[in-house]
């Protein structure tokens, strides 16, 4: 197996570039060498069996491994450029324009109103009619807003698990990233939830450059345009969702496919 | 049966449930034994007088009674009159009882001095009091007199809070004089020799005072009132001795529930008399709970700061697991332990610092060199911060780290995390702390005996004089009490009820303010309660 050129399509104007990117914890290497394109305002999947790093990978782009000690970084990722990972880069400033939504919903001990403008008020927001106009816009953008719009002020535990996650969705583009990340957003939903999660993926794809971990191989079939296969910390594939699918180039890729292991 | 009986779980289901009913009637009983004793101690007791086959007769409450031996039964009496007859109790075998009957006109006097008098009221002489008609009966002449007694009495107390606040006076100036003498000001000097004036001038003013007040006293009490005890020996009580005079065998219950009332909050608001075993114990309350309030202010933002230290930003280490050791055990040390090293570190060690820094003139009198209520509580703050530091501690790492990734993941850094959610999130669990701290720090009375508590304090920490709050000030406080008066008392039988009602008190205290601390606590969790993450 190599991560030959062959294997990465080129994007015309990429949201995101990575470059040569290997990552250790501690001694473990956990991701080698991975470079590829992320195409701007389209929705591209990682895929692979538990335990290859695409999870590891997607806290790359938000820099969320910060938080991990005795973790190092060899490469760039570079978002419109600039290498997120330069040291004068502003994690902060990043994470605002890096959503992320994870895999189990988080949604704050707050009313749903506070849920959404948190990264608002953090960032120093203060106008009641701005915030006001977010909150109706975000959840709208979530297909939230019918549901909860009577009950803005309640406390945000006591939505279902699918509104919980479609209110950290809203949470997320309520600050206006660029860039949304989705750690498997649909794991701990049931399918009726996970439907419309997909439709709002669908949806946003327009406005927002989606990356989404996913374990389900037809959900990455169904809302992504571009497709990573990852396996052992390597990046296999990567391509249109369409091509992965239909016309794997490589062995391993047509493996997981149709189940022959993962 | 091939399982043995107890691995089908059901002896140890009844183990837990005896050793939960085993908790709870310790508990239950010594609240019980507190109320039943406590409770009881200011309703007015009915007087008997018994009359002894040997002929004599002695009039008392009735205490409690036992069989000392099989067979031979016997009862406790209060005879009180201790200047007549030494001693306030005696036991009487029931079989020498000859007779016993509960006479209307038996009074109880309740004196500033000596305790209970019990006898029968003979005569009233009055000297520069207007007589009541004499056609009254003796019974309401007495009433009135007292009344104008007290009346006067009021002015006499007056009188002695001014001295009290010219003694202050005096105090500042000789602070004064000391300040500008150290300072090395000639005697000549025109300020001192005016301070010296100033002094001169509240000397004599305090002279005339004590002079009119040792006159008035005096003439007061000229006013008396003549009893005769059970066997008819006479004993005359000045009036401004009466604290309270009541017939409790003609009381009615509503007499006996406004004598009760009355009882009860001159408990809560007067000083102590007859060395603590009579009177109130607002001083000690006052004590306990701003002990308490001094402590929480000092050692909870510490153990909330050194708690989200600990948990959020230090690095997970052997020194953060040493650390982390060393404080859980801290909480083990023996409090007498703490009381030791506040003496040496915060009394000699910091409060000798200080008063070789701020107040040399005064020393070698000590200011802050010597215990006070500013140094019981920073030592009672050292006991009870592992508690918070732990409590503080654990209700962050209970909070899941989705709601800390949702966070940072949203832009906010790790402070804006922390104040906006992770502190309010964990403030119920941190609250938890705070309610064992605060219980612990109320109930201690080991380390504060040789950090400032005294059995007797001449002033509260808080009064109208600058700067308001005394922190230097030694302090009285509940728990010493009980062991002072319990256990130091020269007449512990005397000083039981007390005791008791002292426990009472302490313990109620203890109830009020954790119940503050939990209605707090129940608030916090409503508003942050995390359902489902």
């Amino acid at each position: 197996m190599s991560d030959s050129p062959a294997s990465i399509v080129s994007i015309d104007d990429p949201i995101v570039r990575v470059e040569h990117l290997s990552l250790y914890y501690g001694v473990k290497q956990a991701l080698f060498d991975i470079t590829f394109d992320i195409p701007r305002h389209r929705v591209t999947a990682l895929i692979g069996p538990s335990g290859c790093g695409k999870s590891t990978l997607i806290r790359c782009f938000n820099r969320m491994n910060d938080l991990i000690d005795e973790l190092r970084i060899e490469g760039k990722i570079l978002l419109d450029g600039r290498n997120i990972y330069d040291p004068t880069e502003d994690v902060i400033r990043l994470r605002s324009k890096v959503g992320m939504v994870f895999q189990k919903s988080n949604p704050f001990p707050k009313s749903i109103y506070e849920n959404v403008v948190y990264g608002l008020r953090i960032a120093g927001e203060k106008r009641k009619e701005v915030l006001d106009e977010v909150v109706e816009q975000s959840l709208a953008r979530a297909a939230l807003w019918d549901e909860v719009k009577d009950r803005l002020h309640e406390s945000a535990m006591g939505l279902s698990g699918g509104q919980m996650q479609r209110l950290c969705i809203a949470r997320a583009i309520a600050v206006r990233p660029e860039i949304i990340l989705m750690d498997e957003p649909c794991s701990a939903l049931d399918p009726l939830s996970t439907s419309r999660i997909e439709d709002l993926i669908r949806e946003l794809r327009g406005d927002y450059t989606i990356i989404i971990v996913t374990h389900n191989m037809q959900q990455a079939a169904r809302v992504s345009d571009y497709t990573a296969f990852m396996y052992l910390g390597k990046l296999v594939e990567f391509g249109p969702t369409e091509e992965i699918f239909t016309l794997p180039k490589k062995k391993e890729t047509e493996d997981y496919i149709t189940g022959r292991f993962g | 049966m091939r399982n043995p009986f107890y691995t089908r779980g059901e002896p140890f289901i009844w183990a837990t449930g005896a050793s939960l009913a085993l908790v709870l009637a310790m508990t239950f009983l010594l609240i019980w034994v507190v109320l039943r004793n406590g409770l009881g101690v200011f309703w007015p007791a009915t007087l008997e007088l018994v009359e002894l086959r040997d002929g004599s007769v002695l009039l008392g409450e009735r205490v409690r009674e036992d069989d000392s031996r099989p067979g031979r039964h016997r009862i406790q009496y209060k005879i009180g009159n201790r200047d007549l007859y030494g001693l306030d109790f005696r036991w009487i075998d029931t079989a020498d009882i000859a007779a016993v009957r509960k006479p209307t006109e038996a009074v109880t006097v309740e004196r500033q001095e000596y305790g209970n008098f019990y006898g029968f009221l003979r005569d009233l002489r009055l000297a520069d009091i207007p007589a009541p008609a004499a056609e009254l009966p003796i019974w309401q002449r007495l009433q009135r007199a007292l009344a104008v007694v007290r009346k006067r009495q009021e002015s006499i107390d007056k009188l002695a809070r001014t001295i009290a606040a010219i003694n202050t006076e005096t105090e500042q100036i000789d602070n004064r004089i000391a300040r500008l003498r150290y300072r090395g000001i000639a005697e000549t000097d025109a300020r001192l020799q005016r301070l010296r004036k100033q002094r001169q001038e509240a000397q004599s003013r305090f002279e005339a005072a004590v002079e009119e007040l040792n006159a008035k006293s005096t003439a007061l009490a000229a006013n008396v009132a003549v009893f005769a005890d059970a066997a008819g020996t006479e004993k005359i009580i000045p009036l401004p001795e009466v604290v309270r005079i009541l017939q409790p065998n003609q009381m009615a219950f509503a007499d006996k529930l406004r004598y009760y009332g009355a009882r009860v909050w001159e408990l809560l608001t007067d000083e102590p008399r007859e060395s603590n075993t009579e009177g109130g114990l607002f001083p000690a309350i006052f004590g306990t709970v701003m002990l308490v309030f001094l402590m929480s202010i000092l050692s909870f933002p510490l153990g909330v700061i050194a708690g989200i230290y600990l948990r959020e930003y230090a690095r997970e280490g052997l020194a953060v697991r040493l650390v982390r050791i060393a404080v859980n055990n801290l909480a083990g040390i023996p409090s007498i332990v703490y009381g030791i090293f506040g003496l040496g570190f915060f009394v000699y060690g910091i409060g000798s610092t200080i008063d070789q820094l701020f107040f040399p003139e005064r020393l070698p009198t000590p200011t802050f060199g010597t215990g006070g209520i500013l140094w019981a509580s920073l030592t009672l703050g050292l006991l009870t911060v592992p508690v918070v530091i732990v409590a503080t501690e654990e209700a962050l790492g209970a909070i899941p780290s989705g709601v800390r990734e949702g966070s940072l993941a949203l832009g906010a850094t790790k402070f804006q995390t922390l104040y906006k959610l992770l502190v309010p999130m964990a403030s119920p669990g941190i609250m938890t702390g705070f309610i064992l701290a605060m219980a612990r720090a109320a109930g201690e009375v080991a380390p504060l005996m040789i950090t400032g508590v005294v059995k007797l304090a001449p002033a509260l920490p808080v009064d109208g004089t600058f700067p308001y709050l005394h922190l230097d000030r030694k302090f009285m406080h509940l728990g010493f009490h009980i062991y002072d008066i319990g256990f130091q008392s020269p007449n512990v039988e005397a000083a039981m009820p007390m005791v008791y009602v002292t426990t009472l008190l302490l313990l109620a205290i203890v109830v009020a303010m954790c119940s503050i601390a939990i209605v707090l606590r129940n608030h916090m969790k409503r508003k942050y309660a995390l359902g489902s993450v």
